[in-house]
């Protein structure tokens, strides 16, 4: 990424893309995918584990971003954790090839910390991350298959031979981590 | 956590899509009931998008940003119109758009009416004045000590004292002019009489003095109403008037 559009980035917000994606703007669905298909992209990766299925998540997201921009609620969060959900979820979809549990228009972001520039993002990521190394390894090995494998509670339990409520809390209970390494 | 502790745990799980069954649909039917729980679902979104941001690194083909760019191009899109969510933080200023376009256009035919009304008011008001100018002028002209009046009679006729009144009896109004009147002691005066058609006693009208050249009038006097007359007469009195006429009549005339 150049200069000119690194400035062209910063100088655009979220709202103001969103804004122009309703207008019908191309331009700023290239603003938004230089912004945050990295994002995207990474997330699908992970759970797919095949750059070509990834890919293909990356198209299907930022289409439908582009055919139904309400779908995305500004006012409620912040687009690069919602872009994030929506990418697990459609991974998570087609990983267990079911339909999607939650709607993208049911996924609602509440808080977000500010990420609408490339160094907010690195240090949210390096924030997560450090979180991640932190928890109990048994507590990250349920987190990540809850939210990178679309592992149930009770596969979850069954995989590890952990009690179902000891499976259920940690999950939650790593969730809340990563909430409590974002509060102000 | 301000949640239900009990569905704090299925939360995480329905968040993440893998809560199923009886234990869906009743957190399901919690939700529908329990803000503070979808709230927490919310926030519990939030989590998981801030989770995600820790598989950062690997980056998509340049080839995908061209395959996305031709995609949209490809696809024709209608102009969408923004749709939010009904909150009623939304909703509040639109009712107050609506209450003030109501209540603007109440005022508005109000302000109509009133508007009418005013001019109808100004028009009749504009004619009543016009006619109280035109009453004031009449009483005015008559009263007028130096207004010229001139009894016309016969050529060959000495002038003889005449009065000339004009009543109507349905509002009690009552127009008296005098003229070659002689003139009266001081402390005496003139006085008009109505003579009621029912035979009561003779009711005084209102006494006058003639100018220098034998002119007065009695405008206007309290009269009552109703009062039908037969007959007016004119006797001289003192200058405050009588009760009663005091013989004899000076000028007499009947319908």
């Amino acid at each position: 990424m150049g200069l000119a559009s690194t400035q062209q980035e910063l100088s655009v917000s979220d709202a103001e893309i969103i804004a122009r994606i309703y207008s019908g703007d191309e331009g700023a669905m290239a603003l938004l995918y230089d912004r945050y298909s990295n994002i995207v992209y990474a997330v699908a990766l992970r759970v797919l584990s095949d750059g070509s299925a990834a890919e293909d998540i990356l198209q299907d997201v930022f289409m439908q971003l582009w055919r139904n921009p309400q779908a995305f609620n500004a006012s409620r969060g912040s687009l690069a954790t919602w872009l994030a959900v929506i990418a697990r979820n459609r991974a998570i979809d087609q990983l267990r090839k079911k339909r999607p549990e939650v709607e993208a228009a049911e996924t609602v972001i509440l808080v977000d910390p500010e990420l609408e520039s490339a160094a907010d993002r690195s240090r949210a990521i390096e924030k997560v991350r450090a979180v991640l190394a932190g928890m109990p390894g048994e507590q990250r090995a349920a987190l990540e298959m809850a939210f990178f494998e679309g592992l149930t509670h009770v596969e979850i339990a069954r995989k590890t031979g952990q009690p179902l409520g000891t499976v259920k809390t940690r999950i939650r209970s790593g969730l809340l981590a990563v909430r409590k390494a974002f509060a102000v | 956590m301000s949640a239900h502790e009990q569905f704090a745990d299925d939360l995480a799980l329905y968040a993440l899509g893998s809560l199923e069954g009886s234990e869906r649909q009743a957190l399901q039917a919690h939700l529908a009931q329990c803000a503070a729980c979808r709230r927490e679902l919310q926030q519990l979104c939030s989590d998981m998008g801030l989770l995600g941001l820790a598989t950062m690194g690997p980056v998509p083909p340049v080839t995908a940003r061209a395959r996305m760019l031709s995609s949209l191009a490809n696809e024709p899109r209608v102009r969408t119109v923004r749709k939010r969510s009904p909150s009623w933080w939304l909703l509040a200023p639109m009712a107050a758009a609506i209450v003030l376009a109501a209540i603007s256009i109440v005022l508005w035919r109000q302000n109509n009416a009133l508007r009418q009304d005013l001019a109808q008011q100004l028009k009749q008001s504009g004619e009543n004045r016009a006619e109280v100018e035109r009453a004031r002028e009449v009483l005015a002209l008559l009263s007028a000590p130096d207004a010229i009046r001139v009894t016309l009679v016969a050529t060959n006729a000495k002038p003889q004292p005449q009065g000339k009144a004009i009543y109507r009896p349905q509002t009690g109004s009552l127009v008296f002019l005098a003229s070659n009147f002689a003139p009266l002691p001081p402390e005496k005066a003139y006085e008009l009489w109505l003579l009621p058609t029912s035979g009561a006693a003779p009711i005084p009208v209102g006494v006058f003095k003639p100018d220098s050249r034998g002119s007065a009038s009695v405008l206007m006097p309290s009269l009552p109403k109703d009062l039908q007359a037969k007959a007016f007469a004119i006797t001289i009195e003192p200058e405050t008037g009588s009760s009663t006429p005091t013989m004899p009549i000076i000028l007499a005339g009947g319908r």
